[in-house]
């Protein structure tokens, strides 16, 4: 198999299209192409705490299943929530006799999951497997004069064993931004938590924390703000949707996904960028999204 | 006609004789069963015969269509008249093909565990956990694609943990999909037509006066399509 099994998740197919569009180019273009699993559900969105709880991890095995089938030792997520999720449940289940057992019974005549395959993070293949240097050879449009600040939230660094970098201070983020030619950013609260679902039924806490970040990171110098969370994504633009409302001095940045930053210094399909952006890298040629049906 | 050898069957927990090479739903009218709610067309179309059972010597149950599956010595049957699914309600004109309208009328689908035991229900083989999950992602077109076998017999809704309505969820998904993505074929355009301008009117108005003798007499002389 020429690439590397990608496992979607929802969100990347309804909300988060941009980040997909860019990651596939991005991956093209680095010569790992992205293949997307040929069936897939839900990862099952949040790790169920009570760990013997098998039932509710059903839902990811059965992804790292479809990985097995497609006779990839390993999964690569975009979505760093479902990210947490696979990953959480590949470390539970994965040689553990006792609950693979109870699970292939379950799962009563389908195939059996051997407890073998590894979840991984997009960012981690990008700087172990092909690492920084590699993807600066690829940028013919560097970010030059443009500050990121790099945003972590939360699941992509917690809890300890799944983190792909350390949960206090990772720096992972700051690495990639600055192998683009790009101002790496980092604020005191680049690990705080956007406030996630709460989103649903606690608005103002969802607004107050995004609010914290943003005005962190704007504080710390940040032109623009990348993220590999959709949810986070979305809390961030919500908040400054109202933010601009409610506060008269506020001035929104742009909320973008890591992919679509490297998109855009490789000069492939970087998904929808705002206008905002476009205008601060003003003499770049932005390229263009295309129309995407499905 | 050689007489099939005969084999003992279980109905309720009641043991009877039957010939081999029966289907559930022969067997059970050979034993003295009769059909009032629970069937309809006898080949496999119009999914109002869906079953349970249990063969001998295991301990999952199995489902099937009644009219389909053919009963085996020791095997344990039951009957299914109907599932009391809800549809929920809506006026299909008002309706957008957005991506969480599947959701806002059916919001269990969030539940889905993908366990995949409405799959492994399913007489039609559709893969219906996996259209649970497109429905779940707003794809309506790979809905309708899936589901697109479905002869709402209901035997998935019955044995959802999550007590999702499948065949509920893709009915509004192929509604949307034929509304906002396929044309609507000449030939249908056609026959509107053809009815606007009365071609079956008259027999129509035939049938609505004719007197209750005469209508039994003409229903039990109407053609059915022949069973082998
Ligand atoms: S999807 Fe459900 S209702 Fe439709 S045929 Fe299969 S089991 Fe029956
Ligand atoms: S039976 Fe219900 S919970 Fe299980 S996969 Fe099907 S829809 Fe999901
Ligand atoms: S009676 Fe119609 S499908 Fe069995």
């Amino acid at each position: 198999m020429k690439g590397i099994a990608y496992f979607p998740g929802c969100s990347l197919k309804e909300t988060a299209k941009d980040f997909e569009i860019s990651a596939i180019a991005v991956m093209d273009a680095l010569g790992i192409p992205l293949i997307e699993l040929k069936r897939w559900n839900c990862c099952g969105t949040v790790f169920s705490l009570t760990s013997d709880d098998l039932m509710h991890h059903i839902a990811s095995v059965r992804n790292l299943i479809r990985a097995q089938e497609m006779e990839s030792p390993e999964v690569v997520v975009l979505c760093s929530m479902c990210f947490n999720t696979l990953k959480r449940v590949s470390l539970r289940v994965n040689r553990d006799e006792e609950s693979l057992t109870k699970i292939n019974a379950f799962m009563n005549k389908e195939l059996d999951y051997a407890g073998e395959v590894e979840v991984k993070h997009l960012l981690e293949i990008l700087r172990d497997r092909i690492g920084w240097e590699q993807v600066s050879e690829k940028v013919i449009h560097p970010l030059d004069g443009v500050s990121i600040a790099a945003y972590y939230g939360c699941t992509l660094v917690r809890p300890h064993e799944v983190g792909i970098d350390d949960t206090e201070t990772p720096t992972v983020l700051q690495e990639m931004i600055e192998s683009l030619g790009a101002t790496a950013v980092s604020f005191p609260f680049q690990t705080e938590c956007c406030g996630s679902y709460q989103i649903v039924d606690r608005r103002d806490l969802v607004i107050n924390r995004s609010y914290r970040i943003l005005s962190s990171a704007q504080r710390a110098g940040a032109q623009v703000l990348i993220t590999a969370c959709p949810l986070c994504q979305y809390n961030l633009d919500e908040a400054q949707t109202e933010l601009a409302e409610r506060l008269p001095d506020y001035t929104s940045i742009p909320v973008l996904y890591f992919t679509q930053a490297i998109a855009l210094a490789l000069g492939v399909e970087a998904g929808t960028i705002p206008d905002l952006l476009a205008e601060s890298l003003v003499g770049q040629e932005i390229p263009k999204k295309e129309e995407t049906t499905r | 006609m050689k007489q099939n050898k005969m084999i003992k069957i279980f109905i309720m927990g009641k043991a009877y004789q039957v010939p081999a090479g029966l289907t559930i739903m022969d067997a059970m009218e050979y034993a003295g069963y009769r059909f009032i709610r629970g069937a309809g067309c006898r080949s496999g179309f119009c999914g109002a015969c869906a079953t349970i059972y249990r063969k001998a010597g295991e301990y999952r149950f199995e489902f099937a269509l009644a009219c389909q599956e053919m009963v085996e010595e020791g095997i344990h049957l039951a009957q299914l008249p109907f599932t009391p699914a809800p549809r929920a309600g809506y006026i299909l004109d008002d309706l957008d093909a957005s991506e969480n309208v599947l959701l806002q009328y059916y919001p269990e689908i969030a539940c889905c565990v993908s366990c995949n035991t409405c799959t492994k229900a399913c007489p039609q083989d559709i893969e219906v956990m996996d259209y649970i999950q497109a429905a779940l992602r707003g794809d309506i077109k790979q809905v309708t694609e899936l589901s697109f076998d479905c002869i709402q017999c209901g035997l998935c809704s019955m044995r959802c943990p999550a007590d999702i309505k499948h065949y509920h969820v893709a009915q509004l998904a192929r509604r949307l999909y034929a509304k906002s993505a396929s044309p609507t074929p000449q030939h249908l355009k056609d026959r509107i037509k053809e009815i606007e301008a009365g071609k079956f009117s008259d027999e129509l108005e035939e049938l609505t006066t004719m007197n209750l003798d005469e209508l039994k007499e003409r229903y039990a002389a109407r053609q059915i399509e022949p069973t082998t």
